[in-house]
């Protein structure tokens, strides 16, 4: 790029008697530079704006609060970017499992009247450990381990060992 | 390093070979306790009657301590053939096939013999085998039909829960179709040969073979095994219920049930078939390629109107479904991030399979429901991914003001080096 | 103005102001048809500076964790305000960077400026360059999603290839025999404070050696010069030289933003300790022509591993290519020619080998 133009400035600089007029160079650059300056610092500023959601969560997401169930019932919560399924179960234990179920991929839910998890789809039933009790689902439902700390349910992933 | 490691390992593998080698003949050689003559000569003998140790090992019945005598007879401890295949010595020869439901069923029969090997084990076997479509040509004298052996092999018979096993889920059809899918050994039976082929297309091959779901059916699944007959025009049913058992419950409530029945109609084979059950798709419901309900019903009649409804509901929601993917796939194709409503397209998908299950009510309100569940659903996903290219709209907006005011600077700075050189 | 004015002049009376920039004023450019390859350096910089701003501002909600570190990267695109953005040019910068760096590189090479008495700034170059592929190779890792994971993975496997070293120096990489959290936390470690430490310190240097011995002409130019003494010419660094790079930053600038705004970075998926490697993972394309070479060493060589013979032959290399200028002779035109052939060899099969390794199953 640079061979064709032996010097630089000199081949485009504007000859005297296209030379704008006085000042207006300085405005050009100033606007110029105050334009930049704000398409900088606006997002910079909006970025420093603390967002509503405190976080994402991660391996393990707050599922619920402490009285957010009553004993036998269960509640679906977004555990990464799957369904997970929190039972509280009528003798007041707390178990989580994936809500995916393993037959074709539908939404679990508990079902207060059987005492078991149900997939609405294909009527498969998993018992409150996840495991495949009736139905099509070949495989038993992940289950996640529940920690209760403070008025927070915390589920995390289970990790083997 | 790594590459004495390596060596290391490869001069102890044959070692580590030989000691379990020796361990386990040396475990074999306890097991047995007494000599066994048999194999000295038949694993050398040819096919028909060669076992060698190799494969009797495999054998469950050698793994729980029984030996060629078990089933055979005659005396192993004798190196002289005719003493050891001495009719005094209680040599029984070949077994008969006739015979062979019997021999196997005078222990597997016998709960409290079975008892001492594996208590959970079933004896009814051979009752079952006596009242399958087998066994009871068997007792007529055809003894071309599959006995025991036949199906569980002979002398490396595996216990089914082994994966190498003829009996093993995924083996069953295979199994079977040694003889259902060869026209010569059917020739007299007038049934037809293409299970096994048709079975191979379906969608429960499908899951069992490619997806590895040990629970999707394969022959014996609905025919039986050991009392293997084939599910009777009435029986279908309740014979595919056991899985699909949604829709079951709607197809005995529904006008079709009792219209099958009279006119004597397999109920589900009628729409599905019985061997290349294919995964069902809306075209089914259609009058193209592949639908079935025109076959019986007149068209304009109410009930092409109602099919005609439930169609374009579950149309409606698949193209609402599909919609709303693309949006999201574009958004996100776009850096957008729409998880949540790719979450929520879980939720739209799980409607329409609901509303496809709805479907053997043959009611158009039970169908509306779960489609317009779903609906609602799918067009907030897809109002989600407009809205994130609307965001992404205005992204370039930022994006072009930012580039135009660089714009500005640029030809202002070039002026100003202008000037001051000048 | 006046205000303005005073200030400077307060400030001037108690740091000596104008003796510190005394030398800026004085320097000078010289200008020549290849002048333009003088900007790399600087852009290099600028896009150094973007990477240290955009980087300090992640900083407020990144959290390195095995746990979260995804998340929290997820967040920053999703849920803050122009963290997308932010994200995005970091990313984008980062890997401009390493292209204007090794542009750069060539550059210097060509036009023969790592010539005596340069020899040094030379030698903190290709350290710094090696630096800011660290930057990159441990940067990479941070959202902690699946190719980062398995590249790291493959990456600090082949530092443990190496005899005797090599496995100490990937447990300490690592902080274990895996991959895992504790790699990220370690990683996080080097990339915001060990490596801008070393960075920043070698940056000084080789900005001062640059500023004490003045751009270097080229050999072709300065005969052309030394035969027609009225055709040397030259420019004021301040403002004439500042105002055109600034021209360049502003040029970059629109790029990054373009690049951000209309192709943002992905942020894949999260990574999964006991997933099996997805077929054909590579590293970043800018450790592809040295992975791609050392894919093609086949497995046995004489009696050694193949593997081990690339890995200190690139070691070997590295050591020889930071070198560089002390093979140059006085004695010019015999050493002047292997060089410029070391280096179009050079050029060449960086390119191809990054060109195949992407081609390349």
């Amino acid at each position: 790029m640079a061979t064709s133009e032996h010097q630089l400035p000199e081949v485009k600089r504007p000859s005297a008697t296209t030379l704008p007029r006085r000042g207006f160079v300085e405005a050009l650059l100033g606007t110029g530079f105050l334009a930049t300056a704000a398409a900088f610092i606006y997002p910079v500023l909006r970025y420093f704006v603390p967002p509503q959601a405190v976080d994402l969560g991660g391996d393990s997401v707050v599922a619920a609060k402490v009285g957010d169930l009553k004993p036998n019932s269960g509640k679906i919560f977004r555990f990464g970017s799957r369904p997970g399924l929190l039972i509280l179960s009528a003798d007041g234990q707390y178990r989580a499992m994936s809500a995916v179920c393993t037959h074709l991929s539908c939404t679990v839910q508990y079902r207060p009247d059987l005492k078991e998890v149900w997939c609405a789809c294909h009527n498969g039933k998993y018992g409150l450990d996840g495991r495949n009790i009736s139905g099509p689902p070949p495989r038993p439902l992940l289950a996640y381990d529940v920690q209760v700390r403070g008025d927070e349910i915390y589920v995390s992933q289970r990790r083997e060992g | 390093m790594a590459m004495l490691q390596s060596k290391s390992h490869a001069s102890a593998f044959p070692r580590c070979l030989l000691a379990t080698s020796l361990l386990l003949l040396a475990a074999s050689l306890s097991h047995a306790q007494t000599k066994n003559s048999c194999l000295d000569c038949h694993s050398a003998l040819p096919a028909q009657l060669g076992v060698t140790q190799e494969q009797f090992s495999h054998d469950v019945h050698e793994q729980k301590g029984l030996t060629c005598v078990s089933c055979h007879g005659g005396d192993p401890s004798s190196d002289d053939p005719a003493q050891a295949m001495s009719r005094k010595a209680g040599w029984k020869g070949p077994i008969e096939r006739r015979q062979i439901p019997q021999l196997c069923g005078s222990c597997h029969s016998n709960p409290d013999f079975m008892r001492r090997y594996n208590p959970g084990l079933r004896t009814d076997q051979l009752a079952q085998y006596h009242t399958s479509v087998h066994g009871k040509r068997l007792a007529a004298g055809d003894s071309k039909v599959a006995v025991c052996t036949d199906c569980h092999g002979v002398h490396d018979l595996r216990a089914p829960n082994d994966p190498q096993s003829t009996v093993y889920a995924t083996n069953v059809a295979k199994t079977c179709s040694h003889c259902h899918s060869d026209a010569h050994t059917m020739a007299g039976y007038k049934i037809p040969t293409d299970q096994y082929a048709k079975y191979t297309t379906s969608v429960h091959s499908q899951a069992l073979m490619v997806r590895g779901d040990l629970s999707a059916p394969t022959c014996t699944t609905c025919h039986g095994n050991h009392g293997a007959a084939p599910p009777g025009v009435a029986s279908v049913p309740q014979v595919c219920s056991t899985c699909h058992v949604f829709q079951a419950q709607m197809y005995e409530k529904s006008s079709h049930k009792a219209a099958f029945d009279s006119a004597k109609l397999p109920g589900c084979v009628v729409c599905h078939e019985n061997h290349a059950i294919a995964h069902p798709t809306d075209a089914k419901l259609g009058t193209g390629p592949g639908a079935v309900c025109m076959q019986c019903h007149t068209p304009g009649d109410r009930c092409d109107q109602a099919r005609e409804q439930i169609l374009s509901q579950s149309t409606q929601l698949d193209t609402a479904i599909k919609a709303a993917d693309q949006e999201l796939a574009l958004a996100e194709a776009s850096g957008m991030e729409v998880s949540e409503a790719r979450l929520g397209q879980n939720e739209a998908r799980d409607a329409l399979t609901k509303a496809r299950v709805a479907v053997h009510s043959f009611q158009v309100k039970e169908v509306s429901a779960n489609v317009q569940a779903g609906l609602k659903t799918a067009n907030k996903d897809l109002a989600a991914g407009q809205q994130a290219m609307v965001e992404r709209n205005h992204r370039r907006i930022g994006l072009g003001l930012s580039l135009l005011a660089i714009a500005i600077v640029l030809p202002g700075l070039w002026l100003y080096i202008g000037k001051i050189e000048k | 103005m006046t205000v303005l004015q005073n200030v400077g002049n307060w400030l001037s009376e108690r740091l000596e102001w104008e003796e510190l920039i005394a030398p800026l004023k004085k320097k000078t450019v010289p200008r020549h048809r290849l002048s333009y390859w003088y900007f790399l350096g600087g852009i290099t910089l600028f896009l150094f500076i973007i990477q240290v701003l955009t980087g300090i501002l992640l900083l407020l909600y990144y959290r390195p964790g095995a746990s979260e570190a995804f998340e929290s990267v997820q967040y920053i695109m999703t849920q803050v305000q122009f963290g997308w953005l932010i994200r995005s040019i970091h990313s984008w910068s980062a890997n401009l960077m390493i292209f204007t760096a090794f542009a750069h590189m060539f550059s210097v090479l060509f036009l023969k400026a790592y010539r005596k008495p340069r020899e040094l700034t030379w030698v903190t170059g290709v350290v710094l360059l090696v630096l800011v592929m660290g930057f990159g190779f441990s940067g990479y890792l941070l959202p902690w999603n699946t190719l980062a994971f398995f590249a790291t993975k493959v990456g600090t496997d082949i530092a443990g290839q190496v005899p005797v070293i090599g496995h100490p120096i990937m447990v300490f990489l690592r902080g274990g025999e895996e991959v895992t959290g504790a790699t990220l936390t370690r990683f996080f470690g080097f990339h915001v404070a060990v490596l801008p430490g070393l960075v920043f310190l070698l940056l000084v240097i080789h900005l001062l050696f640059v500023q004490r011995q003045g751009m270097s002409v080229p050999p072709r130019v300065e005969k052309e010069w030394e035969e027609n003494p009225a055709a040397r010419r030259e420019l004021k660094f301040f403002p004439n030289f500042a105002l055109r790079e600034l021209m360049a930053w502003y040029v970059g600038l629109g790029v990054l933003g373009a690049l951000a705004a209309l192709f943002p970075w992905n942020l894949g998926v999260k990574a999964d300790l006991f997933a099996s490697a997805p077929a054909g993972i590579k590293p970043e394309w800018y450790f592809l022509f040295m992975f791609q070479a050392l894919k093609l060493i086949p497995s046995k060589i004489w009696f050694m591993d193949g593997e081990v013979v690339g890995i200190l032959t690139c070691a070997l290399v590295g050591l020889l290519w930071m070198l560089l200028p002390f093979f140059e002779s006085d004695r010019k035109a015999r050493s002047q020619h292997w060089i410029t052939g070391i280096s179009v060899f050079a050029l060449i099969f960086v390119v191809t080998m990054s060109v195949y390794g992407y081609v390349a199953k």
